[in-house]
């Protein structure tokens, strides 16, 4: 190899004729390298971005020191910026949250636009808190309820949505929970397995599963005695109980005879947390609200011991409004 | 040779070359890396850490090694998009005795980082062993098997031993009863008083996989998700005030 570098600079230079540009001197078999120039530009560009970063380092946080690193001189922090967005996102809303945090929830369906505002928020608590056991749009999975349809558990108008929402269903530690228990026929002895073969005939004769049989008559007694308490004497089942109706199409847990001999063996009873322990009142009423108008909500009719008149006479105005 | 030319000294000799190297990247390393191992505040000082217990860890293990972290992430950032979907921002303390981290970016699954709690033990059960029976267009794989697989951990002492060494504080008590409050912890009829008292009274002492009578992967699975996230009190008024006045991060 032949060291040009020697000589001074642009000694050992020759000008490329074909692109009129200085090789940078040296050459291996008669290959040589231009030296073109960085263009303008760009060089411009990279010491643009050195002054930037030290403009950088003295307004944000950056180098490190001995016990912490620099604040910068703009005080920022990702953390107080995310304080920030939430308490510009919070004061949007603040009129909604007020409203609603005043409206008692029965109330609600008389101002539609909070109920609108209301039933919105709700669909984003409802993505967020919900759809992971009720499903995406609400439209429940085996052992999940449905909630677009009007078959309630416990009841589908604002007030029964609202204390659902608010104390859970078999919560331990939360006195107001909705709570029951079917009795494990099978399981713990009290029915044979002759008999709960008669009781799920019987029980798909309800809904026209079956024709009726023998099997269904002797199940119907046996119905009469252990499950009418709970699910009524025609099978319609009681909210107060949480026992759902067996007389239409629509099962919680599957309507086959495998399923619901299942379910009279080891009895089935789902949980849901008490969201009054994890959400804020005001996003409990707007998934109250959402939940609501997704089909199935009733009209909220207050109870004749209701000491409340304003309640009742306002209900009855709905009821009359809706009609 | 002018300035613009001395850089052809250090191309041409190779010695002079890996030294000059070796100085810049160790400059870098200096600034980048080495202020990590003093500087305090970039762990904060909170209340309520402490180690997995031998069942969480032993569930851990399986989490990382079906490789649970591909797609989901356990690090929550503090973004208002994030917060509002996942619960609080995730503290670098919440993963201080977390061997290797969890933290990532890449997110097929949605980030995990608080979801101890967030369901209940059958939802998880019923999720592992077919996501899409409750979250129909998940496109996660099926754990099933971990129900029936018996949780065979060879030596959970060993295990936490060579935690400790890397900075997780296991008591020397903790380590002596790990076997043993591996399999207490999923069976509510044992008696687990030595463990509370060990990992504290916050401990989630049930069975897990609705078997009772066995102590399967399953278990300890759902054991770790459900302590994920849920050690540290970070709602609290005055952790708050601390976290959003503080600056430098």
């Amino acid at each position: 190899m032949v060291d040009t570098d020697n000589t001074p600079a642009s000694a050992g230079r020759r000008l490329d004729e074909a692109t009129n540009t200085e090789t940078v001197g040296h050459e291996w078999d008669g290959i040589e390298e231009l030296d073109t120039p960085l263009p303008r530009w760009w060089l411009w560009i990279f010491y643009a971005t050195i002054v930037f970063s030290i403009g950088y380092v003295i307004a944000y946080p950056a180098l490190p020191m001995i016990s912490k690193g620099t604040e910068g001189v703009l005080g920022w922090s990702s953390r107080s910026d995310l304080t920030d967005d939430l308490k510009a996102a919070d004061a949007k809303r603040s009129q909604v949250v007020a409203a609603l945090a005043g409206m008692p929830i029965e109330r609600l369906e008389t101002d539609s636009k909070l109920m609108r505002a209301a039933v919105s928020g709700g669909e984003a608590a409802f993505k967020v808190n919900c759809v992971q056991c009720h499903g995406a749009r609400a439209a429940g999975l085996p052992g999940y309820p449905n909630l677009n349809d009007d078959d309630w558990l416990w009841g589908g108008d604002l007030k029964a949505i609202h204390q659902t929402l608010q104390h859970g269903i078999r919560q331990p530690g939360d006195d107001q929970t909705r709570f029951s228990q079917m009795p494990a026929f099978g399981r713990d002895g009290i029915l044979t397995g002759a008999e709960i073969a008669d009781v799920t005939s019987f029980v798909r004769t309800l809904s026209g599963l079956e024709p009726k049989s023998a099997a269904s008559q002797r199940g119907g007694a046996l119905f009469e005695a252990n499950c009418a308490v709970c699910h009524g004497a025609t099978g319609t089942g009681m909210r107060e109980f949480g026992a759902p109706n067996l007389a239409d199409a629509i099962w919680l847990y599957g309507g086959s005879r495998d399923d619901i001999t299942a379910t009279i063996t080891t009895a089935r009873y789902g949980q849901m947390p008490a969201w009054g322990q994890r959400l804020d009142p005001v996003t409990i009423k707007m998934l109250t609200a959402y939940v609501h108008s997704l089909g199935g909500g009733e009209n909220f009719v207050a109870v004749a011991k209701a000491a409340d008149k304003d309640a009742s006479q306002d209900a009855n105005g709905l009821d009359d409004a809706t009609d | 040779m002018s300035m613009t030319e001395k850089h052809k000294k250090l191309e041409k000799n190779v010695t002079l070359l890996a030294v000059a190297a070796f100085a810049a990247v160790t400059v870098g390393g200096l600034v980048e890396i080495a202020p990590l191992f003093w500087i305090d505040n970039t762990i904060e000082k909170v209340d309520g850490m402490r180690p997995y217990t031998p069942l969480e860890q032993a569930g851990r293990d399986i989490y990382v090694r079906e490789g649970c972290y591909v797609c989901h992430s356990q690090m929550i950032r503090p973004f208002r998009d994030e917060v509002e979907r996942y619960g609080h921002y995730s503290l670098a303390a919440e993963s201080m005795y977390d061997h290797p981290f969890q933290w990532g970016s890449k997110r097929t699954g949605p980030d995990l980082a608080r979801v101890g709690g967030r369901y209940s033990d059958e939802w998880h059960v019923q999720h592992l062993e077919n996501p899409q029976s409750v979250v129909p267009e998940s496109v996660m794989p099926q754990y099933g098997f971990l129900a029936e697989s018996p949780l065979k951990v060879q030596d959970m002492a060993a295990n936490l031993t060579a935690l400790s060494r890397v900075g997780v504080p296991y008591t020397d008590a903790q380590i002596a009863h790990a076997d043993a409050d591996m399999k207490v912890q999923a069976n509510p009829d044992a008696d687990t008083g030595g463990l509370t008292e060990r990992y504290g009274e916050q401990v989630n002492l049930r069975d897990f996989d609705g078997k009772p009578a066995k102590l399967t992967e399953m278990d300890a699975l759902v054991a770790y998700l459900q302590v994920l996230g849920t050690m540290v009190d970070v709602n609290a008024a005055a952790a708050q005030e601390d976290l959003a006045t503080e600056k430098g991060r």
